[in-house]
């Protein structure tokens, strides 16, 4: 089942006429009994604040990987995200997402401002007695959160604060709805035939398009890339950290696909539950495999991005590819990710935490092997390939003039002597540790 | 009295500790350190790229003793601390020029 829906006012209120004068009629065939009903918003909810705890995730992994000096910045970006997604996607972001009647073409849409489930938004009309327009609402936005915190991970360390909370707030209150509702918002991209089961293009490219233009715009961070061509690594400080973060995000994530089945359906949340967790193994063997041959020495921190990629390379299908397939998807992701980390730095593309790798090129892998490895015979690589180009044209581009209009008006990037001091001292006065240092020489 | 300041692998610190209160040392500071003498470093991996590591993590070890312990006390770290690879560090002795014991008030000799 995919996430397309078209919820508005409006046509909530033309469809409910004739259900009114039949509903004598046909309550007892139409309807989902109440107790399904709960059974499958319970479910939709418990998935809710699943995908919720990949903001704590996020706030690990990336704190692991980057400089103790920079830790209280991190984590001050990550809880102003989820603050700024919620609210936008409350404001606009929702019914830019679902506007129910497009306005432009089938590109753009809006059903206004604010939330408003209308009568029947509660029942088991809203949905097909699925979930309410409440948890419809709230599980969407947390989507929403974690598209934005994509990009975080990407610009640490030397973005400035105010210029990434700026930023956040536009992309994820327009760019990323409006992309969205191209597919899920019952747009042009849905009507093409194009395929994306839990967001592996909607949510974790959109992010990564973000995170490329951001990288692009900022910079690398001093010392990363020494004249004469050598990368000097810049470790992250804590790799318990880093591990705890992921494993969170994997169990978000069972809520992430599991919840976007939109239903407790029991043969396809277990399908996918299955998918996403073979493929999560997937890309770990895959990570390990291309870690220890390229880099002689098996790499944690790439494994653990080997996990990240596989999920998010299932993220696409994972209700419509095979159990063999799922693990297919995320070996290569496993590979893909290790292969894209040395290539992006080797590219003088610095990206801390590796988000780019796993959001940006899995996210593209996993959208095309929908068109690969579907059993449903309606999708085709070419759909596929026509969505992934029209989000990066769209979303890296929108990005890219966000940043460049932030730049050249109120700055992005921090002083030298503030990146060389860290983030934590120079834009927070505090320390993350206690006075504590953790350095690494 | 005199400073005895050692440089030693973080492993043998207890096996030190225990032969210097053999000796009779009564007092010991430790604090972490990195370093490197004439042991190369050793290369690390992260993300692809390769780096040389120079310092290697230490522990510094200092005490003050009266001039009498001194030969016993060097001679007690070095007995601990050895282990015949490279790395195994260095004692250093200098001299101090006063103690004093802050509970007390104490010094001289008897502050140690």
């Amino acid at each position: 089942m995919s996430k397309t829906r078209l919820h508005s006012t409006g046509r909530r209120i033309a469809l409910m006429l004739p259900a009114l004068l039949l509903a004598p009629a046909l309550a007892s065939a139409q309807d989902v009994s109440q107790e399904m009903f709960t059974v499958n918003n319970t479910w939709m909810l418990v998935a809710t604040f699943l995908v919720f705890i990949m903001h704590l995730g996020f706030a690990c992994l990336e704190s692991g990987l980057t400089r103790a000096k920079n830790t209280v910045n991190i984590l001050f970006k990550n809880t102003s995200i989820i603050a700024i997604g919620l609210l936008t996607y409350a404001f606009v972001g929702f019914n830019l997402m679902y506007p129910g009647d497009f306005s432009i073409g089938q590109f753009f849409g809006f059903a206004g401002m604010g939330l408003d489930p209308g009568p029947e938004g509660n029942t088991v009309a809203y949905a097909d007695g699925a979930y309410t327009y409440w948890t419809d609402f709230i599980f969407q936005g947390m989507f929403a959160a974690t598209a934005a915190t994509i990009v975080s991970g990407a610009v640490a360390e030397r973005i400035k604060l105010g210029a990434f909370m700026v930023f956040t707030t536009i992309y994820v209150a327009f760019i990323y709805p409006i992309a969205g509702s191209w597919k899920w918002g019952a747009g042009w991209l849905d009507q093409m035939g194009f395929y994306d089961f839990a967001g592996s293009t909607l949510v974790h490219s959109v992010g990564g398009w973000a995170a490329l233009a951001g990288i692009i715009v900022l910079g690398p961070r001093i010392g990363k890339y020494l004249a004469d061509g050598k990368i000097r690594p810049v470790a992250g400080h804590s790799m318990p950290l880093a591990t705890i973060g992921v494993f969170l995000l994997w169990l978000g994530w069972y809520g992430f696909n599991g919840g976007s089945v939109l239903s407790a359906d029991p043969e396809l949340v277990s399908l996918v539950f299955v998918t996403t967790s073979l493929a999560a193994a997937g890309g770990i063997v895959g990570a390990m495999g291309a870690s220890w041959t390229f880099q002689k020495k098996p790499d944690l921190s790439m494994v653990l991005n080997g996990s990240l990629a596989g999920l998010v390379g299932i993220t696409a299908g994972a209700d419509t590819v095979s159990v063999n397939a799922s693990i297919l998807i995320g070996l290569v992701a496993g590979v893909i990710v290790v292969l894209s980390v040395l290539a992006f730095d080797r590219a003088k593309i610095d990206d801390p935490v590796g988000a780019l790798s796993v959001h940006l090129v899995c996210g593209i892998w996993g959208t095309l092997a929908v068109g690969l490895f579907s059993t449903n015979p309606e999708h085709s690589f070419v759909t596929q390939l026509i969505g992934v180009a029209a989000y990066g044209a769209f979303c890296f581009v929108a990005a890219f003039i966000i940043f460049l209009a932030l730049k050249a008006t109120m700055g992005i990037r921090v002083d030298p002597e503030e990146e060389r001091i860290g983030l934590d001292v120079a834009e927070h006065g505090m320390e993350s540790y206690g006075g504590f240092s953790i350095t690494h020489s | 009295m005199k400073l005895i300041s050692a440089i030693i692998k973080p492993h043998v610190l207890d096996d030190v500790r225990d032969e210097l209160a053999k000796a009779g040392v009564q007092g010991l500071t430790v604090t972490e350190v990195k370093g490197f003498g004439r042991q190369k470093g050793h290369t690390e991996i992260y993300r692809g790229a390769e780096y040389t590591v120079d310092f290697v993590p230490k522990m510094k070890l200092e005490t003050v003793v009266a001039d009498d312990l001194v030969e016993a006390a060097t001679a007690a770290i070095t007995r601990a601390a050895r282990t015949g690879s490279i790395g195994d560090g260095k004692v250093f002795v200098s001299d101090m020029g006063q103690a004093i014991r802050i509970r007390t008030g104490e010094a001289g000799d008897e502050a140690l």
